[in-house]
């Protein structure tokens, strides 16, 4: 009986995540993959065929006939669509490496720092997290408007003359989200360049490399899981940024994020939104998948 | 005179006035903030030596070791290598390689790869690493693991593959950072012959910081024995065993039995010691210069002492009585503690020279132990 019971107890709580996933992932991706699938109307909810459970199973089967693939088929055919994901594909590319930039010797510089000063420097890095999001975004448009501190200070600094035109641009876009995102950069390169054994670096010397050799031919590859991961946890919430954009971005800004909010809340076409959902996140979840496979077979041949 | 239990081929540089040191430590002091971890040190080691660090954790060799390798630079003081001051001179174009203690495999190479590593950072053309490489794959014997990852091999595999990586380079000095750490006992003993017959092919001076006393008799031509920054004694392994030349070496180095007594009469070639704890005289040769009424040490190993029921002719000198307290049989010897009257343990060793003994000796048993006169050493300092 008891076996029974821990046995039962186990099960439980491996299937949490599961259980975690189907209610908080899978379930609502169902329900907005059938709004995708919708028409738009003037009703509330928004959308037809709505299904109605009491209809029936016959109810249901009308329901099902009238799904179709219009929202995708104009998602391919309007241009509009199309620019904005690869837009939001170049942007969030451009800001993932100029992020990498930033933070790769931010986190090298806190991996090798004294370890009395590590764990300081590791909150300085998270401290920005207690405050909102919004807040330190808005913050950045006092800073980059025209005359803004960093216009103000540039000037003062007999740097330019007249203030740089930087707040909604895609500039401002790029700067926003690189400030956002760099923690979650640092902390998984700081993760792996802390763990390795720093008398690799020391024998890459000892074997010839100068110092910046050392870098390129151990440190750096060595790093490369927690750049990699890095850089999914920027790129991926970067392509579908939809805050930094619409606040620091301007006209020209065009990124998939704002588009699926114009679509839901002015046009009120939830099902158009929800098939640049979906296109989304098949566009996201498919690369990520086949990167996943090809690491997990390259850790299995090495095996 | 007679002569130290040596059995080492003839090759003894230190001994000769003409020959020139290849490496020396000259007044070299390290510290890192407060703490002196190299401490005044002068040493030589010349070329082709086989060289021990031997000293506890902490007594600064590996420190020594790093200094030699340009990790670290003394703080005051100076390192030549053949003739040429180090200091200044960063780690990657000294013309010494370090073995580490982890070995430091590139995780992300294969063995070829790492072996290579430093032929290709001197710019070596193609088809010269590759039979350099293949090369120092029969010289460590793991040429059918040219293609294997570090994580594929084992801790004796590693070790050879870090071998091979630093001797590919053909540097002047080798630098081995407890090489055999990281092995067990059996891989161990073999493999400090391997690295002894490598060391006489390749014509190398070897520098090898270890912990482990026996690693470093067996392997070094000389040792030093270090204690807090400084070196205690540089001799060869006969002589720091047989002449320590301090209390603390003749403790540091096997087993021995410690007196301490003061010198009650000097005659010609020899001296005589009263130990009044223990209530034994000694008498033992006068190895040392002391006078009547200085305080001494005198050393005795194990093996020097003889046991027997039978109590010896002359018992007034170099002999004492005893009970059987403790029998530590190892095979092929046995280690017996013996409990004098005092409280004293006095520990004799004898060789299982034979398989079967009449009456073997058995706890407290009553024995008694005496020794020759120059069978320990009369300590000063």
């Amino acid at each position: 009986m008891q076996k029974l019971i821990a046995s039962v107890v186990s099960r439980l709580v491996i299937s949490v995540p599961y259980l975690w996933m189907l209610i908080f992932f899978l379930i609502p991706f169902i329900i907005v993959f059938k709004i995708s699938l919708s028409q738009v109307t003037m009703a509330i909810p928004p959308y037809t065929p709505t299904i109605d459970i009491w209809a029936g199973w016959q109810g249901f089967i009308n329901s099902i006939s009238q799904f179709s693939w219009d929202n995708y088929v104009f998602l391919g055919s309007d241009p509009l669509y199309v620019k904005a994901y690869i837009s939001s594909v170049i942007i969030a590319g451009i800001s993932t490496f100029l992020t990498l930039l930033v933070g790769y010797p931010i986190a090298y510089g806190m991996a090798r720092a004294p370890a009395t000063v590590r764990s300081t420097l590791l909150m300085l890095v998270i401290l920005p997290f207690w405050t909102s999001f919004l807040i330190r975004v808005y913050a950045w448009i006092g800073i980059l408007k025209p005359e803004g501190l960093l216009n103000q200070f540039l000037i003062w600094a007999n740097v330019i003359d007249t203030p740089l035109n930087i707040l909604n641009t895609n500039t401002a876009v790029l700067i926003g989200i690189v400030y956002s995102y760099l923690p979650f950069l640092v902390l998984p390169i700081y993760s792996t360049l802390e763990k390795m054994d720093y008398s690799l670096v020391e024998a890459a010397e000892d074997l010839g490399c100068p110092p910046i050799t050392a870098f390129w031919k151990i440190t750096f590859p060595l790093s490369l899981p927690g750049v990699v991961a890095g850089c999914f946890l920027v790129f991926i919430p970067a392509v579908g940024e939809f805050v930094i954009p619409d606040l620091l971005g301007g006209s020209e800004t065009l990124m998939i994020g704002k588009t699926l909010w114009n679509e839901f809340s002015a046009n009120r076409d939830w099902p158009l939104s929800s098939a640049v959902a979906v296109v989304l996140l098949a566009l996201l979840v498919v690369p990520i998948v086949l990167f996943q496979r090809s690491e997990a077979k390259a850790q299995e041949s090495e095996k | 005179m007679k002569s130290l239990g040596s059995f080492r081929r003839k090759f003894a540089p230190w001994n000769d006035p003409e020959a020139k040191p290849y490496i020396s430590f000259e007044n070299v002091t390290k510290k890192f903030g407060d703490f002196t971890a190299v401490d005044d040190l002068s040493l030589t080691i010349y070329n082709r030596e086989f060289f021990a660090l031997l000293g506890a954790s902490g007594c600064g060799k590996s420190t020594l070791l790093r200094m030699l390798a340009g990790f670290e630079e003394p703080t005051s003081g100076r390192i030549l290598l053949d003739g040429q001051d180090l200091r200044g001179i960063p780690p990657y174009k000294r013309p010494v390689n370090m073995m580490f203690q982890s070995y430091a495999l590139f995780p992300h190479m294969t063995v070829e790869g790492n072996i290579a590593f430093g032929l290709r950072q001197d710019g070596m053309p193609k088809n010269e690493i590759e039979a350099r490489v293949a090369e120092m794959l029969k010289l460590v014997k793991l040429e059918q693991f040219a293609k294997r990852k570090p994580h594929q091999l084992s801790g004796g595999q590693r070790q050879r593959v870090a071998l091979a990586r630093c001797v590919a380079k053909r540097p002047k000095v080798l630098l081995l950072d407890e090489p055999l750490g990281a092995l067990d006992k059996k891989l161990r003993e073999e493999t400090q012959f391997e690295l002894m017959d490598l060391q006489m092919k390749l014509g190398l001076t070897f520098v090898v910081v270890t912990h482990d006393q026996e690693e470093a008799m067996t392997m070094a031509d000389r040792i030093a024995v270090m204690d807090k920054g400084k070196v205690k004694q540089v001799a060869t392994p006969a002589e720091v065993y047989e002449a320590p030349n301090s209390k603390f070496v003749a403790d540091f180095i096997g087993n021995v039995n410690m007196f301490e007594g003061t010198v009650s009469t000097v005659v010609p070639g020899k001296v005589d010691i009263n130990v009044p704890a223990d209530k034994i005289t000694i008498r033992t040769d006068a190895t040392r210069d002391c006078s009547a009424g200085q305080p001494v040490g005198f050393a005795i190993r194990p093996e020097k002492i003889r046991l027997s029921r039978k109590e010896p002719a002359d018992t007034s000198i170099n002999a004492a009585h005893g009970e059987l307290y403790d029998i530590a049989y190892f095979g092929d010897m046995t280690v017996f503690h013996v409990r004098l009257e005092s409280g004293r343990i006095i520990k004799a060793a004898s060789l299982n020279a034979v398989r079967t003994v009449d009456n073997p000796l058995g706890y407290d048993d009553m024995v008694w132990v005496n020794f020759d006169t120059d069978a320990g050493i009369l300590l000063t300092a």
